[in-house]
């Protein structure tokens, strides 16, 4: 079937370190088919256009988590984002807000891997266990409480979707807190009173003020913005808690 | 040498860059009505505790119009306020299970809706039952 081949407009935020002061925009006239994700768009940007454009992806199918940039200013996958929404009008394409650009849609996410190795996203047994006394198990109700949590990708679109980190690179954010509160909640782990020492401090979960758009934003329904506050919650008590108990709880 | 020079964007203006934000702002700007109203009961408990002629004169002062237009710009600041407060509690708090089942948001949403409308017609009722 022969039909009048459709074009859209790719804007894209360029940004070079060895040539350019700064950021600056570029259009690009995109051939597209309906089936087409807006990653598909700038694969072809790459592939025919303009060789130099930089950007990360991977499974473009939603799971690695790789592919996140800002679309018309909402963070987004941009392998489940589609061209034929917005035809046809342009499509505007950054990297994801409030990370330094390493280079064009490439963020700098050396501080959100430092973040995640500080909450030791593994369990702590509360009890060492031989092999012989088999696995540990657990119930689906122990299971409920922190599968959602598990679910993050590590797309880090909540980042992009958070002012307060915006404005604080320091705070540990949405999905990192997710994943702590994935492990502290998890019935075979012990070391929640290590990771609550994050949580309650200047870093911590009080640079939220609840504007949720994190969850709004995040692909898995991990729903971090409900991690963080449940955390407050539980900071609060930690805090009030050490007077009962001086030797654990917060510092 | 690195080549490396990672560019930071900045944030200025930042909450009029996503419609998310602006409304994020509005909600945190109507609690400004909430203390500016509990301000207005202080002053009427202060004035009722300076004796009958004190209290007189604050009741008189609150029908001047604009201390009325004062009113009805709180009422819809506060039920706004009202509204998005309760709208994002469901993120804020633990879940809540009943019979196996997480509670969907929208429960605890329409839940604190209704628990707000009841206090507040409840109160209505107590007022008009001793005005009259
Ligand atoms: S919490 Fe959601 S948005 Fe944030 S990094 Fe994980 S999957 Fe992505
Ligand atoms: S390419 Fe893997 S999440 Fe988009």
């Amino acid at each position: 079937m022969s039909e009048m081949q459709k074009t859209i407009e790719i804007e894209v935020l360029r940004y070079h370190p060895e040539k350019d002061k700064e950021p600056h925009r570029q259009v690009f006239e995109v051939p597209f088919t309906d089936d087409m994700s807006v990653l598909q768009g700038v694969q072809y940007i790459k592939d025919y256009l303009d060789g130099s454009l930089s950007f990360r992806w991977s499974c473009r199918m939603a799971i690695c988590g790789s592919c996140g940039m800002m679309i018309n200013g909402v963070p987004n996958l941009s392998c489940q984002t589609f061209l034929r929404d917005y035809y046809p009008a342009r499509v505007r394409v950054e990297a994801l807000a409030h990370f330094p650009i390493e280079r064009d849609l490439v963020i700098n996410m050396e501080g959100f891997i430092e973040k995640l190795e500080s909450i030791q996203p593994y369990i702590i047994p509360k009890e060492e266990r031989t092999l012989a006394q088999g696995e540990y198990l657990q119930t689906p109700e122990q299971l409920n409480a922190y599968e959602q949590f598990s679910s993050c990708i590590n797309c880090l679109l909540c980042y992009a979707a958070c002012p307060q980190f915006g404005l604080n690179s320091s705070f540990i954010g949405p999905a990192a807190t997710a994943l702590l509160h994935r492990y502290n909640v998890d019935s075979r782990d012990g070391g929640k009173a290590e990771r609550m020492e994050l949580i309650n401090s200047e870093e911590g979960v009080f640079n939220c003020t609840a504007v949720g758009y994190c969850s709004e934003v995040c692909p898995k329904h991990v729903d971090p913005a409900n991690a963080v506050n449940q955390n407050k919650t539980n900071s609060a008590a930690d805090y009030f808690l050490r007077f009962l108990a001086p030797k654990g709880g917060a510092k | 040498m690195s080549k490396r020079r990672p560019y930071v964007r900045s944030m200025d203006g930042w909450w009029r860059k996503n419609p998310f934000f602006v409304e994020y702002m509005i909600h945190e700007g109507t609690a400004l009505f909430v203390a500016a109203y509990a301000g207005v009961l202080l002053t009427g408990l202060y004035r009722l505790s300076q004796g009958e002629a004190a209290w007189n004169g604050w009741l008189a002062a609150l029908k001047n119009p604009w201390y009325i237009a004062f009113h009805l710009a709180a009422l819809l600041a506060l039920t706004y306020h009202t509204y998005t407060w309760f709208k994002i509690m469901p993120r804020t708090m633990p879940p809540v299970v009943v019979g196996g089942e997480r509670l969907p948001g929208w429960v605890i949403t329409a839940g604190g809706l209704a628990a707000a409308a009841a206090a507040c017609l409840g109160l209505l009722a107590l007022v008009w039952g001793m005005a009259r």
